[in-house]
């Protein structure tokens, strides 16, 4: 029998065929996925790339809880066309903290991955109140519930502290004070201010919400969709070195 | 079954070799699969091959093979931009060298300008200006000559680059104070500046109402933004109150509400985000939207 019929056998036996995949498979995962864990050039580092805030990181669980990924990206692709609407193309370290990713793979409205300072606090209220009050055509679905709802902040530390087992960087006293950190990003003059400030220096404290006195999901979401895209400034990135 | 030397066994109907499978006397013909075909499945391979040669493929310890081509995804988009550019650079250059009120003045630089600035327009505007400029409550309608800020294209400009009321160092600031909240106005006073406000640009009055009262509390409260007879002022962002154009609505209930709770719009700086071109495209559209000056 020459070699081609050795064939013979994987059809005659479904445990060696079942090996037989197996073994094929293995080893197309292993050439196409595992050198992208230790390859230096898959992962970049990029200055200013920082994890969430409390607040942004409840913002981001609304965002995944309301299903927005099912219409919007997260990922301005290496495209020219892409570029030119939505601003540089997405790095990989800007989602480094994603856990899990918010790429998306669908489009029904803009890609989000840069949003971050493109609209005002009080424009995000109104759109995700009742989209069509400021785009008259939008066909995005209003979510009102959102400045009703009090912003639940009992389980923060224990979100933190999950990240911490995936391995976002926060210390022990990020962790403890997520709860206080996240009502004193939402207000204006909160007494835990300084500290946080402290613990998140490139974060921004403000009323994302606009209604005193009160911390609501609408202040989570609008802190996490305000700093979406601005952690990197691409004013000193250097785009030669990270060619590939 | 039982099974033959195929190679020996030809099928007497048609002529071909069948494969030796015998199942009761039913023999299986061996019918290679068409040319055309196979050939296609020899050339991918060989494309592949070349493929690998050529682009970015295989990894190795340290990093992959990059391929004899030298090509990559970030150096095309690079690449593609750059051709953008230069395609473009002659008129931008021209636009960027002009001063606004020439492109205004040269057909084919306004005709490109209008063409950018629209396009830039729809993306990064039209939410809150509305598609075609025209505003709704809060956001200014850009089709007028009512302006908030100035509508000569350097005032313009000035307002798309920094904002108003945004974090840029060099916006324009200043607020329409909180008199209710803050206990500068008594809701009585309000409601009598809110009844003159709505007197100056001629809306009819209730019967009853007050005028000369809210005449005093505007000359002291109000006047030294809005101005003496309310015809605004460009420098503070104050609106226009004698001209029947609203930012907020001519509702007694929202001039109240304003004047409870203060106003300050939010325009977002686009200095940072936007290249100078673009803005000066988009200053361009704007001032053609119908009200520049
Ligand atoms: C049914 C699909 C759909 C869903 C779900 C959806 N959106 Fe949208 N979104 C759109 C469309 C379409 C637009 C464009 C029109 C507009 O601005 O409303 C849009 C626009 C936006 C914009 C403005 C983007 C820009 O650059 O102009 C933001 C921000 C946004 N959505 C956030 C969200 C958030 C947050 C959620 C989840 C709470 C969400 N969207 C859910 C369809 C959707
Ligand atoms: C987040 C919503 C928002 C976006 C996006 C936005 N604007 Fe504005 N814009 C405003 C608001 C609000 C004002 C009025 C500010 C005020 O109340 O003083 C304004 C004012 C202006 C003015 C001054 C109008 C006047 O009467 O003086 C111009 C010009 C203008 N915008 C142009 C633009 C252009 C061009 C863009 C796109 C690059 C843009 N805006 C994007 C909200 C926005
Ligand atoms: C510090 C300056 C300042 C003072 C004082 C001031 N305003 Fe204003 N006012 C503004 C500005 C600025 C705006 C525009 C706010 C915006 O663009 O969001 C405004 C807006 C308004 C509007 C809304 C106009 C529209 O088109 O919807 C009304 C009405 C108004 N002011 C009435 C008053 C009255 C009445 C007083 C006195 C009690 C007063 N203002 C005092 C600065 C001032």
């Amino acid at each position: 029998m020459s070699l081609w019929n050795k064939h013979a056998i994987f059809e005659k036996n479904s445990i060696i065929l079942l090996i037989g995949v197996l073994i094929v498979i293995s080893i197309g995962g292993l050439v196409e996925i595992m050198p992208l864990f230790y390859m230096k050039n898959t992962i970049e580092k990029v200055e200013g790339v920082r994890p969430y805030t409390p607040l942004e990181l409840a913002g981001r669980d609304i965002y995944v809880r309301e299903g927005c990924y099912l219409c919007h990206s997260q990922m301005i692709r290496a495209l020219g066309d892409e570029v030119e609407r939505y601003g540089h193309y997405s790095l990989a370290a800007e989602s480094m903290y994603d856990h899990p990713f918010q790429w998306g793979s669908k489009r029904n409205g803009p890609d989000l991955a840069r949003v971050g300072a493109k609209y005002s606090d009080e424009w995000h209220r109104q759109h995700l109140a009742d989209p069509r009050s400021v785009v008259s055509a939008s066909i995005m679905p209003g979510y009102p519930w959102l400045a009703r709802n009090e912003l639940d902040v009992k389980h923060l530390s224990d979100n933190l502290r999950v990240q911490q087992i995936e391995g976002v960087p926060y210390t022990a006293e990020q962790v403890e004070n997520a709860a206080i950190d996240a009502r004193a990003q939402a207000s204006e003059d909160h007494p835990g201010a300084k500290a946080f400030g402290k613990r998140y220096p490139t974060a921004v404290a403000r009323n994302y919400g606009g209604q005193p006195g009160r911390v609501t999901e609408a202040d989570a979401l609008i802190a996490y969709l305000q700093m979406l895209g601005t952690s990197v400034d691409f004013k000193i990135y250097d785009e030669k070195a990270n060619i590939r | 079954m039982t099974q033959t030397d195929k190679h020996a066994d030809i099928d007497s109907h048609t002529g071909m070799h069948t494969t030796g499978h015998e199942w009761d006397g039913i023999k299986e013909l061996n019918t290679p699969l068409p040319r055309w075909w196979v050939n296609i499945l020899y050339a991918t391979i060989v494309w592949a091959f070349f493929y690998c040669i050529a682009y970015p493929a295989i990894p190795l310890i340290q990093s992959f093979t990059p391929g004899v081509l030298g090509w990559s995804s970030r150096q095309g988009v690079n690449d593609d931009l750059a051709k953008l550019r230069e395609r473009r650079a002659p008129i931008v250059a021209a636009l960027s060298k002009a001063s606004l009120q020439e492109i205004e003045q040269n057909p084919q630089l306004r005709t490109f300008a209008i063409a950018q600035g629209k396009a830039a327009f729809g993306d990064n505007c039209a939410p809150c200006h509305g598609a075609g400029g025209g505003g709704s409550k809060g956001y200014p309608n850009l089709n007028d000559d009512d302006w908030l800020w100035g509508g000569s294209l350097d005032q313009i400009a000035a307002t798309i680059n920094h904002g108003a009321r945004s974090d840029d160092d060099q916006t324009h600031a200043g607020m329409m104070p909180a008199f209710g909240r803050d206990g500068m106005l008594k809701p009585k006073e309000i409601s009598d500046v809110a009844d003159y406000v709505r007197s100056l640009s001629g809306l009819t009055q209730p019967a009853g109402v007050d005028l000369k009262a809210g005449a005093k509390i505007f000359a002291d409260n109000c006047a030294s933004c809005h101005g003496e007879k309310g015809q605004g002022n460009l420098e503070l962002g104050a609106p226009n109150l004698t001209d029947a154009i609203w930012l907020y609505g001519s509702d007694k209930d929202v001039i109240v509400d304003g004047l409870k709770n203060g106003r300050g719009g939010v325009m977002p700086a686009w200095a940072g985000r936007l290249d100078a071109t673009t803005i000066k495209a988009l200053t361009v559209y704007v001032h053609t939207l119908g009200g520049g000056r």
